[in-house]
C-alpha cells in the first residue's frame, strides 16, 4: 500500500511541479504506444506527446494484426482515437526512426523518448529449405489477409495444393488456420482486404495441419480463439487420442495454469466428438503435436517451390512442470503440402544507437528503463530512453498486456524524474513537436496527421459501405497517399 | 522481407509522398498546415481536467439498460442499488446504479477509473473486478464460456473475479463491493504473460 500512496504523492508533486512542458515522443501507435500516451498524459499535467509512426495510418497491429472476423478486439480503437485527439497528443505518421530521424536526433528533441515499435521480423527456424517458394512467416500471411501496405505483394499460392502447414500453435497459428478455413462468405462481411478475399475464394486448400512441438497441455493458444477455430462450419478435426495422454508433469502444469486446462478440455472433447460432414466444401483440421520441424522438401516437378515439411518426432524431457522441452527422437515422419506458414514468434529489430540483446530480441531494461549494456549486469541507464511492448518484453501477450506494460514504464518515468534521474535536460527548453516538424520539413517527409488520418478512415467506410463491409482498407502505399493527399 | 527493404521503402515512400506535396506549397504554406492541425482538435470535448478526471470513455451508454430503466414503475423493488467500488489504492467509492446497468457503465458514469477497452462486447478482460464477499458473487449467474475464455487472461484472476461489464445491477445486489485489481503490482511481481494474441 506504502508503494501507492507515494506513487500517488509522486503523481501530484508533478502536476503541479512545472509549468514547462514534458516534451515527450512515443514511437509506435500499436497498443504499447497508445497506453503510454494515455499514461503519460494522465500522470504529467505538463507533458506533450507526440506518436510517430512509420505507417500513415496508425494502431499498429489492433489494424494489421487482429484477425478481421474480430471487429470487437478492435473497438479500442475509439479509446485510442480519444488519446489523439487529446489537445496535449499529436500524431504523425510516415515517419519512420532510423531512416526519416534518427535515435539521436529524437533524443536531442525531446525530454523524453519511449520505444513502442514492436516485433516487426520474424524468428526464422534455421533449417533447410527454409527459402524455399511457399514458405511464408505467418505475420506476412497476417499482414497481407489485413491490408497491411508491405506485404501486399506477398501472393500467396493458395492454387496449387489442397494442404497447407502451419507451425505452432499460438493465436496467430489458429488465426491463420482459421482465415484459410472459414467459408469465404462469412469473411466477405469483414474489413479483410478484398485482395486476399479474391484468393481466398479461389482457394484450394481444405487441410491445415497445425503443428506444435510440445503437446496439448502446453499448446501455446487461448481458449477463445481455439474454440472459434473448432466451431467453424463443415470442419472435421483430428487429433489422435494417443497424443491426448497426460503425463504426471503434464497433469501438474494443467493444475497450474488455467487456461492451459481449459484449452486441454476443449482440445478432448474435439478428439471426442465424431463429425462426418460429407458436405461439397469439406475441409479438415488436424492438430499434430509432438513434431519438430527438420526441413523443408522441395517439388519435384516444380523447383524451388516446397512440396512438404520433413518432421523429427519428439518427446518431453525436463525435470519441473512448465519447462519440459521437446527432444528429437530420430524417428521422421512427413507432411506433404503446398504451403508453410511458420508462426513461430515475431522479431524485434535494434536501431542505430539502441542497446539491443539479440538473444532475447528485446532491448534490455529495467521495468522500462532502457539500460546501456545490452549484456546482463550493467545497470547504467540510456538517459531519458524507455521502452514499452513487445519491444521491451519480447512478442507475447494480448492487447490489455501493453495497458500494464505502460503503466509500469509510465511509473519508472514518474520515478526518474522525481529521483532526479532527468536531471541534466529536464531544465532545458527542448525543442519537441516544433523541432520535429522543422526537421521532417527539411528532410522533404510529407507527415500524415491524425485528422489526415480521420480522412483516410472515412474513405475506407464509404468504400467498405459499398461492398457491405465495415470498412475496405486502402493497403497499398499509392492509395493511401492518394486518400490523405486530396 | 528483409529489414533494409523495409527501410528503403519508408524512404521511398516518403520522397514519393513530399514530391506530391511540394509542388503546391510553399515552406509559409506548411507552416500555416502545422498550426491548423492543432486548432483542429476538438478542445472543447477533452479538457485536461475532465481527462485526468476519469476513464477515457466518453459519458454515453454504450447499453440501452439505463433508458428502460428511468421507465420502470415504482414497485417494491427498489431502482438503484447501492455499490461500493475500491480502487487499486484502497480508496473507496460508493455510488448508486440503477438496476440493469452494468458495473463498467456504472464505473464510467461516476468517473472511476476502469478500463473497458472493449466497451463491453466481450472481447477484453480489461474491466475485471473482484467480487469483494462471496456471498455476493453467488448471487450471480455462473459466467458464460465465453467470458471464462476472457477471464483467462485476465491479470490476478481471483476465485470471486468477474468482469465488470458482465455483472448488472440487480436488486439482490445491494450492498455489493468491487475491487479493482492493482495490476501493475501483479505484472510486475508475478511475471504473468498471457498467451499471445
Amino acid at each position: 500500500m506504502a508503494i501507492f500512496q507515494a506513487r500517488t504523492r509522486l503523481f501530484r508533486s508533478f502536476s503541479t511541479l512545472s509549468s514547462k512542458p514534458l516534451r515527450v515522443c512515443v514511437v509506435g501507435s500499436g497498443p504499447a504506444g497508445f497506453y503510454t500516451a494515455e499514461k503519460m498524459l494522465k500522470a504529467h499535467q505538463n507533458s506533450e506527446i507526440d506518436i510517430i509512426d512509420r505507417l500513415p495510418v496508425p494502431f499498429g497491429l489492433v489494424r494489421s494484426g487482429v484477425a478481421p472476423d474480430h471487429p470487437e478486439t478492435k473497438i479500442v480503437i475509439n479509446q485510442f482515437s480519444r488519446v489523439a485527439k487529446h489537445e496535449r497528443c499529436s500524431f504523425f505518421g510516415n515517419v519512420t526512426l532510423g531512416s526519416s530521424i534518427s535515435l539521436a536526433e529524437l533524443r536531442e528533441l525531446y525530454h523524453v523518448v519511449v520505444l513502442a515499435y514492436g516485433a516487426e521480423s520474424d524468428r526464422s527456424l534455421g533449417i533447410p529449405g527454409e527459402n524455399l517458394k511457399g514458405v511464408h512467416s505467418a505475420r506476412e500471411f497476417v499482414w497481407w489477409y489485413n491490408g497491411h501496405p508491405d506485404c501486399q505483394n506477398l501472393d500467396p499460392d493458395l492454387k496449387n495444393s489442397n494442404t497447407a502447414v502451419i507451425l505452432g500453435q499460438g493465436n496467430v497459428a489458429l488465426d491463420v488456420a482459421r482465415i484459410l478455413l472459414r467459408p469465404t462468405t462469412e469473411l466477405a462481411t469483414t474489413d479483410i482486404a478484398s485482395r486476399a478475399l479474391a484468393a481466398l475464394e479461389e482457394s484450394s486448400i481444405r487441410k491445415v495441419y497445425l503443428v506444435g512441438r510440445r503437446g496439448p497441455a502446453q499448446a501455446a493458444c487461448t481458449a477463445k480463439e481455439l474454440r472459434e477455430v473448432l466451431g467453424i462450419h463443415n470442419l472435421d478435426i483430428h487429433i489422435l487420442e494417443a497424443d491426448l495422454l497426460l503425463t504426471p508433469a503434464d497433469e501438474e502444469e494443467l493444475k497450474s495454469s488455467r487456461i492451459q486446462k481449459r484449452v486441454y478440455e476443449l482440445l478432448s472433447k474435439a478428439a471426442n466428438t465424431r463429425h462426418a460432414h460429407t458436405g461439397l466444401d469439406q475441409r479438415e483440421l488436424h492438430f499434430v503435436f509432438f513434431r519438430k520441424p527438420d526441413c523443408f522438401l522441395e517439388s519435384e516437378c516444380r523447383t524451388g517451390h516446397v512440396s512438404g515439411v520433413h518432421f523429427e518426432k519428439t518427446i518431453l524431457k525436463g525435470i519441473s512442470p512448465g519447462k519440459q522441452i521437446a527432444t528429437g527422437t530420430g524417428q521422421f515422419e512427413d507432411i506433404k503440402c503446398g504451403m508453410v506458414l511458420k508462426s513461430i514468434g515475431y522479431k524485434s529489430v535494434p536501431v542505430d544507437g539502441l542497446p539491443f540483446d539479440h538473444q532475447k530480441g528485446v532491448v534490455p531494461n529495467n521495468k522500462g528503463r532502457v539500460l546501456r549494456d545490452a549484456k546482463g549486469g550493467s545497470t547504467l541507464l540510456e538517459e531519458g530512453l524507455y521502452v514499452c511492448g513487445w519491444l521491451k518484453r519480447g512478442p507475447t501477450g494480448i492487447i490489455a498486456t501493453n495497458l500494464y506494460c505502460a503503466e509500469e514504464t509510465v511509473f519508472s518515468i514518474s520515478e526518474d524524474l522525481e529521483k532526479g534521474v532527468l536531471a541534466s535536460s529536464l531544465p532545458l527548453q527542448k525543442p519537441g513537436r516544433e523541432g520535429l516538424l522543422k526537421l521532417l520539413y527539411d528532410r522533404n517527409i510529407r507527415i500524415v496527421s491524425f485528422g489526415d488520418w480521420e480522412k483516410i478512415d472515412s474513405e475506407e467506410r464509404r468504400l467498405g459501405s459499398l461492398r457491405n463491409k465495415p470498412r475496405e482498407k486502402l493497403s497499398t502505399w499509392e492509395e493511401l497517399q492518394k486518400a490523405f493527399m486530396e | 522481407m528483409s529489414n533494409s527493404r523495409l527501410a528503403r521503402v519508408g524512404a521511398w515512400m516518403a520522397k514519393e509522398l513530399y514530391r506530391g506535396k511540394s509542388t503546391s506549397i510553399s515552406r509559409a504554406g506548411y507552416v500555416q498546415r502545422v498550426r491548423n492541425l492543432h486548432l483542429q482538435r476538438p478542445f472543447e470535448q477533452w479538457s485536461s481536467t475532465k481527462f485526468s478526471q476519469g476513464p477515457m470513455i466518453q459519458k454515453h451508454c454504450y447499453l440501452s439498460t439505463m433508458t428502460t430503466n428511468d421507465t420502470a414503475e415504482e414497485g417494491s423493488e427498489p431502482k438503484t442499488i447501492s455499490v461500493t467500488f475500491v480502487d487499486k489504492d484502497g480508496e473507496e467509492n460508493n455510488i448508486k446504479v440503477p438496476v440493469g446497468m452494468s458495473m463498467l457503465e456504472a464505473a464510467h458514469h461516476n468517473d472511476i477509473e476502469l478500463e473497458g477497452a472493449c466497451e463491453g462486447s466481450l472481447a477484453c478482460s480489461t474491466c475485471h473486478v473482484i467480487l469483494m464477499d462471496v456471498e455476493y458473487y453467488n448471487k450471480l449467474e455462473d459466467p458464460t464460456d465465453e467470458e471464462n475464455d476472457m477471464l483467462d487472461l485476465a491479470f490476478g484472476l481471483t476465485e470471486t473475479s468477474r468482469l465488470g461489464c458482465q455483472v448488472i445491477a440487480k436488486p439482490e445486489l445491494d450492498g455489493i463491493r468491487l475491487a479493482i485489481p492493482a495490476a501493475t503490482r501483479n505484472f510486475a511481481v508475478d511475471g504473468y504473460v498471457p498467451k499471445p494474441h
